[in-house]
């Protein structure tokens, strides 16, 4: 990988030497990056580069299916989470994720918010309800589904899901969100919402994000990852890789001339 | 560099190419041509050169037109990106110094009873084939996407100024000489101005070039050419 361009920005989380197997399949090689705090980090590459990959590491999700490990280190403010003594549940608290497809709980709006934020805090209704309409407002979405809380998440169109999904994120105020490709099922005008959610959250937030639109990485990140085959190939200012990346083969994966 | 997977995009950017080269060819036409006009006192070949300016601001809107569908349709990114907007910046110059030629051979028709001594003439062959140069040259360099001969051509800028400094303290001698000098001095005062303002376009062209190559801005090393002539 070439040289990772030096920032004065400190380090939410540092990615460093990540390898990662699927049984006896290394799907990432030694990865090394960091997500600089209040910064949008955007990953891209082919299908099958390991981009999921990595954001599955972040919050330990890949532990939920056998035969999958990461070796490496992955320090979020100073502390490696892929340590065994770390608390998985409280790591997902910390770094929450919004996936592909929205995935609203089978419950009514209002307890797709509560539900999370009853399982890490005690809560009275009120303090219950401030924090539902907060997150749903952060969302974006509070105004299309104020008057319909008790309807169920899945009545939603697809954009309103996912914004839901995301309000279901940041209610319980994570410091690191992870979106794996958030906007590829939802149409131009649910992604601008989305997009503008993202500039907003990110004041508050550490955000990784994962997608195949390159003008949506162009658009939505400061940082921009590419990788490649398991390998970090390119790491370096968005403004940098969309005009004059210095790796041939970032070069020719985001003018379309891969393969 | 690898071919684009959608070749229709391939297509375009090599139409772009194909235009900047085309058009600067005849930018430089317009040029050489308007001087020959003036010097020769040839009526013909200048109204030749007002008409074939015509072509050459027709093909800068076109490629103008071509490079923002670019932009809509495929929305280039890196060394393409670098390219489109090349291509706009490129077109906007070439369309200048055909403007430029154009305003020569105009000039030219003015005052093509004088007769000019032949310092003048001799001082106004040499400030053109300098700015020619440099035009052939930067279109080279784009042609050939050569970063060195557009690094020559912004370093001998500085020539042409200097040629154009002294032509101008020459014109100036003659005018305080004889007044009845002056309209077609004046005259010929803008056409070295205009030449020098040709060999400036070709200086930014040779901008644009190393930008579109290496992907970063050039800054100039150039020492203080703010200065005014008195």
């Amino acid at each position: 990988m070439n040289a990772v361009v030096t920032q004065d920005l400190p380090e939410k989380v540092s990615i460093r030497d990540l390898r990662f197997y699927y049984g006896e399949t290394l799907a990432l090689k030694s990865v090394s990056v960091p997500l600089y705090r209040n910064r949008v980090t955007a990953f891209i590459g082919p299908s099958g580069c390991g981009k999921s990959t990595l954001l599955r590491v972040l919050n330990r999700i890949y532990q939920l299916y056998p035969k999958q490990r990461a070796e490496g280190q992955v320090m979020l403010d100073g502390k490696n989470i892929l340590d065994a003594k770390e608390d998985v549940n409280s790591l997902r608290a910390r770094v929450g994720m919004v996936f592909q497809k929205p995935t609203p709980f089978p419950m009514t709006i209002y307890e797709n918010i509560a539900f999370g934020l009853r399982l890490y805090e005690k809560l009275s209704r009120s303090e219950l309800d401030d924090r539902v309409e907060a997150a749903l407002t952060r969302a974006a979405i509070w105004g299309e589904v104020k008057d319909k809380l008790q309807s169920s998440g899945l009545s939603l169109s697809g954009g309103q899901q996912q914004r839901l999904c995301i309000a279901r994120t940041v209610a319980i105020r994570p410091e690191v969100v992870l979106l794996d490709e958030p906007c590829s099922a939802l149409d131009p005008i649910s992604t601008a919402k989305i997009e503008e959610l993202i500039d907003e959250l990110k004041s508050e937030y550490t955000i990784a994000i994962v997608t195949h639109n390159m003008q949506q990485a162009a658009r939505a990140s400061e940082f921009t990852a590419f990788m490649y085959l398991g390998e970090m190939v390119e790491f370096d200012e968005t403004s940098k890789i969309f005009t004059a990346p210095r790796d041939k083969r970032t070069q020719d994966y985001i003018t379309g001339r891969f393969g | 560099m690898a071919q684009h997977i959608v070749t229709s995009f391939e297509d375009d950017l090599q139409g772009l190419s194909r235009s900047i080269a085309e058009m600067g060819g005849r930018a430089e036409q317009i040029v050489e041509h308007s001087i020959s006009a003036l010097l020769n006192s040839d009526a013909n070949l200048a109204y030749e050169v007002i008409e074939a300016d015509k072509k050459v601001d027709a093909m800068h809107r076109q490629i103008e037109e071509s490079a923002i569908l670019v932009i809509a349709r495929r929305q280039p990114m890196a060394q393409d990106l670098r390219e489109t907007i090349s291509a706009i910046r490129i077109a906007s110059d070439l369309e200048r110094i055909g403007d430029l030629g154009k305003n020569i051979a105009k000039r030219g028709l003015v005052i093509q009873n004088e007769t000019f001594s032949q310092k003048v003439r001799v001082g106004v062959e040499h400030l053109s084939d300098l700015a020619l140069a440099q035009v052939k040259k930067v279109l080279d360099a784009y042609a050939a996407r050569d970063v060195e001969k557009a690094r020559d051509v912004c370093a001998q800028d500085q020539e042409i100024d200097a040629v154009y400094t002294s032509l101008f303290r020459e014109l100036l001698t003659y005018m305080m000489e004889d007044p009845r000098n002056i309209t077609m001095c004046t005259h010929l005062l803008f056409c070295a101005k205009n030449i020098e303002r040709i060999g400036d376009h070709a200086t930014n062209i040779a901008e644009t070039v190393f930008y579109l190559i290496t992907g970063e801005q050039w800054v100039e090393p150039r020492q203080s050419s703010t200065r005014v002539e008195e």
